[in-house]
């Protein structure tokens, strides 16, 4: 961090200016010139918590990405397939059982097996072979779109929202205040809020993994040096293969929030897709922290966006996308 | 870059008595190339306007568009996903610039200064695309032209007022010049039939004048290249700056064909359309994404009579497709040419198979 504003103090400036800007916003009581030059503080406020629990979505969508690329050099492709199929297990075991969570842990298991299946059988038979093994993942993604096509159809499906987190809650942000004097605090519903702190969690949890374990350590080995890994006598397609389940089954319990967030239907794979491709762009191929990041920067501009400018919202992401390419080509928190 | 490999086997070949054709057109020499040519010049006689425009016309056009990727993923290494995008981005600013239906949105240009104006800003579009691409290698070419496909599809998808939203924009006025309407089927594929062959043969020109060779070296060690005074990224942009231009043509014929484009014409399953004709063709010369477009329009539009005939659900296509493309990854690194080859050596000449694994 202090690195950082010794090498760029100019940036550091920038990036500090812009969050206190960002804070005063969401913190201060608005004067009325502001609420008539862009509109109410509440719109804003519900588009900054929605482009952040957004955020939470596309890092728990990206980080399987980001990991199975970063070890295995492998463009998956076929991910938005697999939280696309993750959300459909998740829909009939919680429409089968009624159980909210058992649909995250089944969704998880499923889908990671199927990470398996493909590591094993597929990946591992060209493995270095970066261009043929992405070639494969756009079949995969086609097969497998097709196949939930057949299965499922065309209907939207949603995954219903258990009572315990139905309905909204107060949170201590002022949104407006009264001629008497009394603040109007902003509601918002909770399982947004507790799906964003839970993928906080497994987002620290993963960074614990990664960093405090033997496991973590050999997998952050793979990522910076593979064949020499190999060569140390790790089993390191045994490794593969577990990060390969890892990053699936989070796409898995990806699509179950995504279905309870929104809705399933084809289509949602490549949405999904192109949102990890833009975090892991911008946040750097094969960093957690930097997946983070990107997925925050990306879903507050998504929704920023469709609030404030919204026929051109997606062009704000892309612009992102292009200046990061242009002044940091490996993304934010790359290394290389 | 495994699915390139071989491309330069055709660039030098073995003996020295076949040297002298790389001077000259290697299509001259070569009997099936002449009886293609003739037959695709005598086709209004043998096909109605179904097989002419639906089969033949949508073939080339595809073909085109799937020229220029592998223009850009066999001579230079960079699998671009984005080339429908282009293809799609002429045909919109044609619509823009041009007449159609929505008057509100269209300027109204005549077709001569619409299609240069598109052309021009696709190649510029293209050209701005690559120049992002380049500045990381290898498989995040793809990654990052895969985004800019995906980008560009839901921005047409949700802006309206230039765009039109996803109804797209509707009854396209067509060339009408000399007494002729260029849309009537025979003189529209005589027009596509032109611009491919003058495609096919720019691209197979490039390919052996000292621009393309140093694509090829770039592809190959562009550290060395670099070393030799070469500026790789420049070489890469101007790589996309033609196939840029490339697809543009491709773009524009495809709007005049439909006399509509809308989000439908540049989605994400389009764009991995054409990469799959682009490989499942081959990728390593010129006339492969010809034969892959020729594959995959056969099958699209007599898959749902096939399937039924044979019991099965008439829309499962797409899995169809899907299966056949990763069959064609498992097993040709070249496509169906690569295919044809092995059969041909393997009949012929089976000490040949030996000598060309020594150039993969």
């Amino acid at each position: 961090m202090t690195r950082f504003i010794e090498r760029h103090p100019a940036w550091a400036l920038i990036v500090i200016l812009a969050v206190a800007v960002l804070l005063w916003l969401i913190f201060a009581v608005w004067p009325p010139g502001l609420e008539e030059a862009i509109g109410r503080k509440k719109v804003f406020l519900n588009a900054v918590l929605n482009g952040v629990t957004l955020g939470g979505l596309y890092f728990l969508v990206a980080s399987g990405f980001t990991l199975i690329f970063g070890l295995m050099r492998n463009v998956n492709l076929a991910h938005g397939s697999l939280y696309l199929f993750g959300g459909y297990v998740g829909y009939i075991v919680s429409s089968a059982t009624g159980s909210w969570i058992l649909s995250f842990i089944v969704a998880f298991i499923v889908v990671a097996l199927i990470g398996i299946l493909l590591q094993i059988v597929v990946f591992r038979r060209m493995e270095g072979q970066d261009l043929r093994q992405t070639m494969v993942t756009i079949g995969l993604s086609i097969v497998f779109a097709d196949l939930m096509l057949w299965a499922f159809g065309g209907d939207f499906y949603q995954i219903q929202t258990p009572n315990w987190l139905i309905g909204p809650v107060e949170i201590p942000l002022v949104t407006a205040v009264r001629s008497s004097g009394e603040a109007i605090y902003l509601q918002y519903p909770l399982v947004r809020l507790v799906i964003f702190l839970a993928s906080v969690v497994i987002g620290i949890g993963m960074w614990l993994a990664l960093n405090r374990t033997r496991i973590g350590m050999i997998i952050r080995a793979g990522v910076d040096d593979r064949d020499i890994l190999a060569a140390t006598g790790v089993r390191i397609q045994l490794v593969f293969v577990l990060v390969f389940a890892l990053g699936a089954g989070l796409a898995g319990i990806a699509g179950v929030v995504g279905g309870t967030f929104s809705s399933l239907s084809p289509g949602e794979d490549t949405r999904f897709l192109l949102a990890s491709l833009v975090v892991v762009i911008v946040g750097g191929m094969g960093s957690i922290p930097g997946a983070a990041l990107g997925a925050l920067i990306i879903g507050l501009a998504e929704q920023l966006g469709s609030v404030y400018i919204p026929t051109y919202a997606i062009v704000v992401t892309f612009l992102i996308m292009v200046l990061v390419l242009a002044l940091r080509p490996q993304g934010l928190l790359a290394r290389r | 870059m495994s699915l390139s490999h071989g491309a330069h086997a055709h660039a030098t070949p073995p003996t020295i008595a076949a040297r002298p054709s790389i001077r000259t057109w290697p299509e001259i020499n070569n009997p099936a190339a002449w009886i293609v040519a003739i037959i695709l010049l005598i086709m209004p006689l043998i096909a109605n306007g179904f097989f002419l425009i639906e089969i033949f016309g949508t073939t080339l056009i595809l073909g085109i568009v799937a020229l220029s990727l592998m223009f850009l993923a066999g001579y230079g290494g960079m699998v671009s996903l984005m080339q429908l995008t282009i293809a799609g981005f002429a045909g919109y600013m044609y619509a823009i610039f041009g007449m159609s239906a929505s008057a509100n949105i269209s300027l109204g240009w005549p077709w001569w200064l619409a299609t240069p104006m598109a052309l021009a800003l696709a190649t510029i579009f293209g050209t701005l695309g690559g120049a992002l691409a380049v500045r990381t290698a290898g498989i995040y070419t793809i990654m990052i032209t895969l985004a800019i496909a995906a980008a560009f599809f839901y921005f047409t998808n949700q802006n309206w007022p230039l765009f039109n939203g996803h109804t797209g924009i509707n009854t396209i006025a067509t060339p009408h010049f000399w007494g002729v309407d260029w849309r009537g089927d025979i003189p529209f594929y005589y027009v596509v039939l032109a611009v491919a062959a003058l495609c096919y043969f720019a691209v197979e020109y490039l390919s052996r004048a000292p621009f393309g060779l140093a694509l090829q070296g770039v592809r190959d060690n562009p550290r060395r290249m670099a070393a030799l005074g070469f500026n790789v990224n420049a070489h890469r942009v101007a790589a996309y700056a033609f196939a840029s231009f490339v697809a543009a043509l491709g773009g524009i014929l495809q709007v005049w064909n439909y006399r509509q484009i809308a989000p439908g014409s540049v989605s994400v399953g389009a764009a991995i359309d054409i990469l799959i004709i682009a490989v499942v063709g081959g990728i390593t010369r010129p006339v492969g994404p010809f034969i892959g477009a020729f594959i995959f329009v056969i099958l699209r539009t007599f898959a749902l009579d096939f399937l039924v005939k044979i019991g099965l659900d008439g829309n499962r296509f797409r899995l169809l497709i899907g299966l056949g493309f990763l069959a064609v990854v498992f097993w040709s690194s070249d496509g169906v040419i690569g295919l044809w080859e092995r059969w041909k050596r393997g009949t012929s000449d089976p000490a040949g198979t030996s000598r060309r694994h020594g150039h993969g």
